[in-house]
C-alpha cells in the first residue's frame, strides 16, 4: 500500500520534462493531478523508476476564448472546469458533467490533461473530448502533433502516445446547437459511470438539422454515434422520436458484463438515458 | 534520493528534511509532524478519510506526495479549533451526533469544510452529493448531513 521508490524530478518547462522522460529511458512516467496514477503507485500496479511531477510547469492550466474554439491547458483541474463561466457558455454539455467526475477532493486535483491519458472507458473526459471531436496536442522529443480525440483512445485505459510525449492543450470546437443534455447513472454520485450519453441537436424547419451523439460505460473507449445521428436527422420529429432513437442507440452498442452491471443492465440504462436526452434537447429553447 | 520539504501546517512553519519522494502527504503528516488527526483508511483515494486543505482546497492526502506539498500551506484537522472552542462546523457535529466511531470524522470536516465554501448546499441531495467521496461505516450519514446542513443555514445567517 506504499509507492516502491523512485527518482522524482520537477522540470519547469515542458522541453525539460520530455528531456527527464527521454533521459529516463522508458522507466519513466508524467505525474500531473496524481488522481489515478498514485492508486496505481500505491498499489505497486506501476512502479516508474523516474516520476516527472509536471505541476511545476508554469502557464499550463489556462481555458482560453479562441472564437469558435476553446482551448484548455493539459493542467486545467476538473474543479476549474467544473466552474469556469467560460465553458458553461460555451461548452454547456462539458460544464453539466463536470459535477460527475469523482469527489470535490479530486477535482480539486485531477486535471484534463491526466483523465484523457488515462483513458478510462467510463470517465467524462475523454468522453466529452470524443463528443466535441476535440483536438489534442501532444508534445515529444519531435516537436508538437495534433490528435483528433476519435484517434487517441485505442483501448481500454490505453491511448495512442509515445512513450515521451506529454499532453500540453486541448481544443474543444463550440457546437452551434439549440438544444443539449448529458445524462449518467452510475451506482453512487461521484462514482465512475455505468452508462452515459451526450446529445447535442440542431433544428431545420421539418427536422433535425444536424445531431451529435456520444456514449460511454459501454464499450472500451467512449463513442461517437454517427450512425444515431445520421437517423435522428433522418427523422421526422414526433412523440415517438426519443422511443426510436433510444432504440438505436442500444442496437449500437454491445457492452460486456463486468464486476459493476451485467451487459443487459447496462443497455436498459443506456436506452432509459437516451430517451431522457433527447426530450431534454428537444425541448430546450434555442 | 532524498529531499528537503518545507511546509506551513495549521500555522506552523516545519523544515523536515531526509524525506523520501515516495512518502504520501498522509504518513508525512502523521510519522513526520505527528499530528495523527489525518487518518488513513483506504490508500487509494476512495474513502475520504485523508482529506486535508493544501492552499485552500481539499485533497487526499493519500494521493499527494509529501515533496509536492513543499511551499504549500495545509490545514489538517487540528487546525480546525480546540477542545475548549471547536470551530462552527465541528460544533454542528457533536450538536448534531455526526460522528460515533469518529474515524471518518476527520476527512468529513474537512470536505465538510470545502463544500462549505464552494457549493450552496441549498439542499440535502447537494450534501449528500458532495459527501458522495467519504465514507462512514457507522452513522447511517443523516446526522453528518443534519450537522452540515446546519453549518450552512448559519453561514448565511452571517451573510445576511
Ligand atoms: C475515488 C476516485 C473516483 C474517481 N471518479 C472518477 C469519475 O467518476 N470520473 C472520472 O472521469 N474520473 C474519476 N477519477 C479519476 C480522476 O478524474 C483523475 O483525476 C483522472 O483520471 C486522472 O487525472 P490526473 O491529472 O489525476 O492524472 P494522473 O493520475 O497524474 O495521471 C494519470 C495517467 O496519465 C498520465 N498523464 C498525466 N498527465 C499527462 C499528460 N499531460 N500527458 C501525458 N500523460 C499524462 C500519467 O502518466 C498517468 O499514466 C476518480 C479518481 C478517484 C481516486
Ligand atoms: S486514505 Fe486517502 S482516501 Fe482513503
Ligand atoms: S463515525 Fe465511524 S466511520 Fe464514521
Amino acid at each position: 500500500m506504499k509507492p516502491a521508490q523512485f527518482e522524482y524530478v520537477s522540470p519547469s518547462t515542458i522541453d525539460a520534462a520530455i528531456a527527464a522522460l527521454v533521459a529516463s529511458n522508458g522507466e519513466g512516467k508524467v505525474l500531473a493531478g496524481g488522481q489515478s496514477l498514485l492508486p496505481l503507485l500505491n498499489f505497486r500496479m506501476a512502479r516508474p523508476a523516474v516520476l516527472v511531477d509536471l505541476n511545476g510547469i508554469e502557464g499550463l492550466s489556462y481555458i482560453e476564448d479562441r472564437g469558435d474554439r476553446i482551448a484548455i491547458g493539459a493542467l486545467a483541474r476538473h474543479r476549474e472546469l467544473e466552474h469556469s463561466p467560460l465553458i458553461a457558455s460555451k461548452l454547456p454539455v462539458m460544464s453539466a458533467a463536470m459535477r460527475h467526475v469523482a469527489h470535490l477532493a479530486i477535482r480539486n486535483r485531477g486535471t484534463i490533461g491526466g483523465s484523457l491519458s488515462h483513458a478510462d472507458p467510463a470517465a467524462e473526459l475523454p468522453m466529452l473530448a470524443t463528443f466535441y471531436e476535440a483536438e489534442i496536442s501532444v508534445q515529444g522529443p519531435s516537436g508538437r502533433r495534433t490528435i483528433a480525440a476519435g484517434n487517441f483512445f485505442v483501448d481500454a485505459l490505453t491511448n495512442c502516445l509515445e512513450p515521451e510525449e506529454i499532453v500540453v492543450e486541448v481544443e474543444f470546437p463550440v457546437l452551434k446547437q439549440d438544444g443539449w443534455a448529458f445524462e449518467e447513472v452510475a451506482r453512487r454520485f461521484g462514482d465512475f459511470a455505468l452508462a452515459s450519453i451526450a446529445v447535442s441537436v440542431r433544428r431545420g424547419p421539418a427536422s433535425l438539422e444536424a445531431a451529435r451523439v456520444a456514449v460511454m460505460g459501454v464499450a472500451d473507449t467512449p463513442r461517437r454515434l454517427r450512425e444515431a445521428e445520421d437517423e435522428l436527422v433522418a427523422m421526422a420529429l414526433d412523440d415517438t422520436t426519443p422511443d426510436r432513437f433510444a432504440e438505436i442507440v442500444v442496437s449500437l452498442v454491445a457492452p460486456n458484463d463486468d464486476l459493476h452491471a451485467s451487459a443487459d443492465y447496462r443497455k436498459h440504462l443506456l436506452a432509459q438515458l437516451a430517451r431522457r436526452a433527447l426530450r431534454t434537447a428537444l425541448a430546450m429553447k434555442g | 534520493m532524498t529531499m528537503h520539504v518545507s511546509v506551513t501546517v495549521n500555522g506552523e512553519t516545519y523544515d523536515v528534511s531526509d524525506v523520501e519522494p515516495r512518502m504520501l502527504l498522509s504518513d508525512f503528516l502523521r510519522d513526520r509532524l505527528g499530528l495523527t488527526g489525518t487518518h488513513v483508511g483506504c490508500e487509494h483515494g476512495v474513502c475520504g478519510a485523508c482529506t486535508v486543505l493544501v492552499n485552500g482546497d481539499s485533497v487526499r492526502a493519500c494521493l499527494m506526495l509529501a515533496v509536492q506539498a513543499n511551499g504549500a500551506e495545509i490545514v489538517t484537522v487540528e487546525g480546525l479549533g480546540s477542545p475548549d472552542e471547536l470551530n462552527v462546523l465541528q460544533a454542528e457535529f457533536r450538536e448534531h451526533h455526526g460522528l460515533q466511531c469518529g474515524f471518518c470524522t476527520p476527512g468529513m470536516l474537512m470536505t465538510g469544510e470545502d463544500l462549505l465554501r464552494k457549493y450552496p448546499l441549498a439542499t440535502d441531495d447537494d450534501i449528500r452529493e458532495g459527501l458522495s467521496g467519504n465514507l462512514c461505516r457507522c452513522t447511517g450519514y443523516q446526522n453528518i448531513v443534519a450537522a452540515i446542513r446546519s453549518a450552512a443555514a448559519k453561514r448565511t445567517e452571517k451573510a445576511s
